[in-house]
């Protein structure tokens, strides 16, 4: 397919292409959006196990005596407050309280941490964060273009996984992290995700990704493990209620807008980059709010699509699709304050007509426990 | 797969004649490229259409597709069965697939239209 110039290519490139992968770019890298279809492969991470490559992700290592307080001032987290091995989900908001990007910030060691970011924002993250931690005795290490990661996701990726780690996984909690290996080579073990299921996530050098998804592969495969990509991942984290840069997350929303108020940490040390903002935005409530639609007639609601109350156009979809877990039309969007409460019937505007959409609560899917 | 005796189209449907009711439906190379077809709409049964109007919308898990008349006339059936299933599509494009059936008001515009070995030509550049 054509790839516009400085297309990145993923380090696990020839393994796509010898599985028949369909490529597509996604934030200036050439990604698998599937292999057998998006549908098989969200149903077997729902109920077996599914593997990803997300060497697209940016990973970004802070190390030095005042790391912790560096990242407390570039996010709305606070990643002092994280035990060793832990994680945390968090933001990097601009000073007008706009989200520049989301985040998962691991603590490796009392000095050490790394924040991964989405591929699209991985640059402007790295940026951001070189001018936030001036002045601060911390280095900051972009590895993104060397570092491949490989997602295992599913009921049976614990299973899966095990035999081929020196990591202990009973131990590892969700949001944790180890360094051990993984297929015999260096890895960083992860237990978090972006499905809405139980899974890990490795971290490992581009020379040696491709060892690890090899031997996840074939040890999967009895148990019904496929690979899976950015199709169903889309599907997996829309069902599991998770935002997404660029659809729910952006410039023009606040944490607060998008229900994620809680990983602003007012109350930590020290000032961060937006505050002033966040907490004038918290004071003066929100001028939307993201909620879940389920379509209860026919059509799907996407992206982009209108919302109405009556007459009144009172929102836009972000994201929508057919569940497959579902099988319904769900949606998240953002509509007035004054809608948002569940079992309020909506109606989307689906090409020249209007469809009900109820308010349900997020997340469309929980997994069961 | 391009079916001998068929018309196709530029945008990947299928036209079989047959009297003066043209069945039309998407390619394989259509439903392979639009992956798991999940909703679908068609026109209503007594609407006269113009060639390469929008009479429908294909909708697969990630993108929305038009469909389009490849003759002019009028829609005398719709395919049933598309409302619950619409992955006919992917499992049989030219057959249970079929999604619309047109009255045809001017057969000389069929001529306008592909041949199997043209279509196959424009699939192999695509």
């Amino acid at each position: 397919m054509a790839q516009s110039l400085g297309t990145r290519t993923s380090p696990l490139a020839a393994e796509h292409e010898a599985l028949g992968a369909r490529m597509i770019e996604f934030g200036g890298w050439l990604m698998p959006v599937s292999y057998a279809g998006i549908l098989d492969e969200h149903r077997a991470v729902r109920t077996r196990a599914g593997l990803f490559d997300l060497s697209h992700m940016g990973e970004l290592f802070l190390e030095g005596p005042q790391a912790a307080e560096a990242l407390g001032y570039a996010l709305t987290t606070n990643p002092s407050a994280l035990a060793l091995g832990r994680a945390h989900y968090s933001m990097i908001c601009f000073q007008t309280g706009g989200i520049l990007d989301d985040l998962i910030v691991y603590r490796l060691g009392p000095d050490r941490f790394m924040g991964v970011a989405n591929a699209s924002n991985a640059a402007a993250v790295s940026d951001a964060l070189a001018e936030r931690i001036d002045g601060f005795e911390v280095v900051l290490d972009d590895r993104s273009l060397a570092t491949g990661l490989v997602a295992i996701q599913g009921p049976l990726a614990a299973g899966i996984l095990k035999p081929h780690t020196d990591v202990n996984l009973a131990e590892r909690r969700y949001y944790s992290i180890a360094e051990g290996h993984v297929a015999g080579v260096p890895a960083l073990v992860a237990r978090t995700g972006y499905t809405g299921e139980d899974g890990f996530e490795v971290f490992a050098d581009h020379a040696s990704i491709a060892t690890v998804w090899s031997t996840l592969l074939d040890a999967g495969k009895k148990a019904g493990l496929v690979p899976v990509g950015l199709g169903a991942r889309d599907t997996l984290r829309l069902e599991a209620g998770m935002p997404l840069y660029g659809n729910e997350l952006g410039p023009d929303t606040t944490p607060f807008e998008a229900g994620l108020g809680r990983v602003v940490k007012f109350d930590k040390e020290g000032d961060f980059v937006g505050r002033t903002a966040l907490a004038k935005a918290e004071a003066e409530g929100p001028r939307k709010m993201l909620v879940g639609l389920v379509v209860r007639g026919r059509g799907i609601a996407r992206h982009g699509y209108d919302v109405f109350s009556g007459e009144n156009r009172i929102g836009k979809v972000t994201s929508g699709t057919l569940s497959p877990t579902l099988n319904q039309p769900i949606a998240m969007a953002y509509v007035t304050p004054s809608s948002t409460e569940p079992g309020t019937i909506l109606e989307v505007g689906v090409r020249d007509q209007r469809v009900p959409a109820e308010i349900v609560p997020l997340p469309f899917y929980k997994r069961p426990t | 797969m391009v079916p001998q005796g068929l018309r196709y189209t530029k945008e990947h449907e299928w036209v079989r004649l047959e009297g003066d009711v043209a069945t039309v439906g998407i390619t394989d190379y259509a439903a392979h490229e639009l992956g798991d077809v999940v909703f679908v709409e068609l026109p209503e049964v007594g609407r006269t259409v113009a060639q390469l109007a929008p009479v429908g919308v294909i909708e697969s898990v990630k993108a929305v597709s038009d469909l389009f008349a490849p003759v002019a006339g009028e829609v005398v059936e719709t395919n049933p069965d598309l409302t619950s299933k619409p992955e006919l599509l992917n499992t049989d494009p030219f057959g249970a697939g079929w999604m619309l059936r047109i009255a045809v008001s001017d057969k000389a515009q069929l001529d306008n239209l592909l041949d199997s070995a043209g279509y196959e030509l424009l699939v192999a550049e695509a």
